[in-house]
């Protein structure tokens, strides 16, 4: 009852001395960092055995020592300041991009928050603070972040970064809609929005098991916001050279790649902490051992949890092809944010009849929720998957028409393009001269 | 927030005095300078994304001042819908249009003096309300007074009315911009990147 009335309050927060907090921001800092270098390298190996190949080798044992070596590399890369830059913005955009990046570890627990261990003497819980409202503290500086793009798009004066930037910002502000409103259904059924209490909410079931839906939106919008693949529009290299960071490089370069990286390990954080039960041992583990959720154990837990998803977000990477820009906002504006508010009235619709004491309640969640999921997995199917070709148009006009429907268009199957008038040669070429002098073509 | 309170020092009522000025009130007079002269900024300069970006210093400044009141949810909202959205989308439609990097010299209208007039006008109401309001009362920050449930509680229990005017003003200007973008006169014209239909079209002709 005593840690219950704790956890409402927060009560176990805010008493760190404070070379306890610097300590411990350090370490999120230091773990942060340390999780983009090994990530880097993790990516490299699992893409190249994805696709057949050895990857980085060179570079220490198995190539771990490759993001070490890549960020010598950019760091001593000549720093470029474009001419038609601004000059302010072009500086402060990839600091803006990676300190919020950085900012929202501060809410993640990494264990419970009952004072468990003991750090030189000082007892204390195993998370650099907490807010009430986390969650919002999260969404609040996942959204700052998008700042660093669209102004790195916009003051590098140049064209693809700008295409770039315009394209993330619509992306990172559609999806971030989706993003809140999964959070939205966690903070319904746990009651609070501070991260530990969500993680103790958590005790016999995952959110994920009893969220399914959310889950699987926050999953697709986690990847949206990151821009990765599939959804890497921004730098999609085919269409805009780089994207937002094609006019950057060096330490400004390697900001943006540390911020996404960051970022990446961010979002799975946070993903393991609302859905995956933070930093509770997974199930069977938890049956047998009464200690796995004790101590510093937790910790080993949502490093691994964390881990999968970094793993998951590669794999992703290496399967799915890069989805086109309207498939993209159809996916979020058409298929995850009506899903999201319909599944999130049937939550708050089965909290509320909980909180009136129906018991049956829980059979309709077990039921509803998987059904729910399929459909959710089904609909993005549909969006995703390929339509089937049509058939070419029994009879296409005979006549090709370069400005039908006021555009300029390509000839359909079967039409023939209109002879292009040439210009009659000024001198008889040699060819002329093997063949015999013949303009008739030209003319 | 509890060393901030501490900084604040003691809020009892002898130590109540505008000469003598705490921590807390220190800061939130300075970072009201400081969005005041951003918000200024903001409407004056020539360089059309960069007024955006002063307008995102103001508004998070703002949030600071909810912060230093100790309205942490009203803080955060602010930042993820102000500088998270709003702004965002400012910048969005910006891009969309035009962005020249630089003065552009054309940034200017014919409607100063009336929009100077106007907003003159709004802050002398506003300032006379808040200070006819509040007077020379001060508010208890060491209490419970920003946390989300009493911010829920007093939203929808004693300002849910104007709440839900505030909603349907919303949608209303969400109706607006939907009937103003829609095309007008031809409807034939093809959606653009929907080839499908345009080929399902031909089809059934």
């Amino acid at each position: 009852m005593h840690l219950a009335a704790a956890y409402d309050t927060l009560a176990f927060f805010g008493r760190d001395p404070w070379w306890l907090v610097l300590l411990k921001a350090v370490f999120c800092f230091a773990f942060l960092v340390l999780t983009v270098l090994i990530a880097i390298v993790w990516e490299r190996k699992v893409v190249a055995w994805m696709q057949l190949r050895i990857g980085p080798n060179r570079h220490g044992p198995w190539g771990l020592l490759q993001s070490l070596a890549d960020g010598v590399k950019l760091a001593l890369k000549e720093d470029l300041v474009v001419k038609g830059a601004d000059k302010a913005v072009y500086i402060l955009a990839p600091i803006v991009a990676a300190i919020p990046a950085f900012m929202s570890f501060a809410v993640i627990p990494f264990g419970p928050a009952g004072n468990e261990v003991s750090i030189f003497g000082t007892r204390t819980p195993l998370q650099l603070t907490d807010l009430p409202i986390a969650l919002l503290y999260i969404l609040a500086t996942a959204s700052v972040g998008i700042y660093g793009i669209v102004l790195a798009g916009w003051s590098s004066g140049s064209t693809y970064p700008l295409l770039g930037g315009i394209r993330s910002s619509a992306q990172m502000i559609s999806y971030e809609i989706a993003m809140g409103l999964s959070f939205a259904a966690v903070f319904i059924y746990s009651g609070s929005m501070s991260t530990s209490e969500i993680v103790a909410s958590q005790q016999p079931t995952w959110f994920a098991v009893l969220l399914p839906v959310s889950f699987i939106v926050y999953i697709v919008a986690m990847v949206g916001e990151t821009n990765r693949a599939p959804f890497d529009l921004p730098e999609a290299e085919g269409e805009l050279v780089g994207g937002f960071n094609t006019e950057y490089s060096s330490l400004k370069f390697a900001m943006f790649m540390l911020a996404e990286y960051v970022n990446m390990v961010t979002v799975s954080a946070v993903a393991s902490t609302l859905f995956l039960g933070g930093w509770r041992a997974p199930w069977p583990i938890s049956t047998f051992w009464e200690g796995a959720n004790h101590g510093w154990w937790p910790m080993l837990w949502i490093v691994l949890k964390i881990q999968l998803l970094l793993f998951f977000f590669i794999w992703l990477r290496g399967t799915l092809p890069r989805l086109r820009y309207d498939q993209f906002m159809k996916l979020g504006w058409k298929v995850l944010i009506p899903v999201s508010l319909v599944w999130l009235v049937m939550v708050s619709a089965v909290r509320a009849l909980r909180n009136e004491g129906y018991d049956f309640t829980k059979v309709l969640l077990y039921v509803g929720a998987p059904l729910a999921a399929v459909l959710l997995v089904a609909l993005i199917a549909d969006v995703v998957r390929k339509k089937p070709e049509e058939p070419p148009a029994a009879a296409p006009p005979a006549a090709f028409d370069p400005m039908a429907g006021g555009y300029p268009v390509p000839p359909l199957p079967g039409q023939e393009l209109p002879p292009v008038p040439r210009r009659r040669r000024r001198t008889p070429q040699l060819q002329d001269a093997l063949n015999g002098a013949d303009h008739s073509e030209g003319s | 927030m509890s060393t901030l309170l501490a900084a604040a020092g003691s809020l009892e009522p002898a130590a109540r005095s505008y000469l003598s000025p705490t921590g807390q009130e220190i800061v939130f007079l300075l970072v009201g300078v400081l969005v005041l002269g951003a918000a200024v900024v903001s409407v004056t300069t020539r360089q059309l994304v960069h007024a955006a970006l002063w307008l995102v210093v103001a508004l998070g400044g703002l949030a600071v001042e909810f912060l230093l009141l100790t309205a942490e949810f009203v803080a955060w909202v602010q930042v993820l819908v102000y500088l998270g959205s709003v702004v965002v989308l400012v910048l969005f439609g910006l891009m969309l249009t035009r962005a020249p990097i630089g003065r552009s010299p054309d940034a200017d209208s014919g409607n100063r003096p009336a929009a100077l007039a106007v907003g003159a006008a709004s802050a002398a109401t506003l300032v006379t309300l808040v200070v006819d309001a509040f007077r020379s009362s001060w508010i208890d920050l060491s209490g419970p007074a920003g946390t989300t449930r009493l911010t829920g509680e007093f939203l929808f229990s004693h300002w849910v009315l104007p709440f839900e005017a505030l909603s349907v003003l919303l949608l209303a200007a969400l109706v607006g911009a939907i009937v103003l973008s829609r095309a007008k006169g031809d409807g034939t014209k093809p959606r653009p990147g929907n080839l499908r239909t345009v080929l399902t079209k031909t089809k059934e002709r």
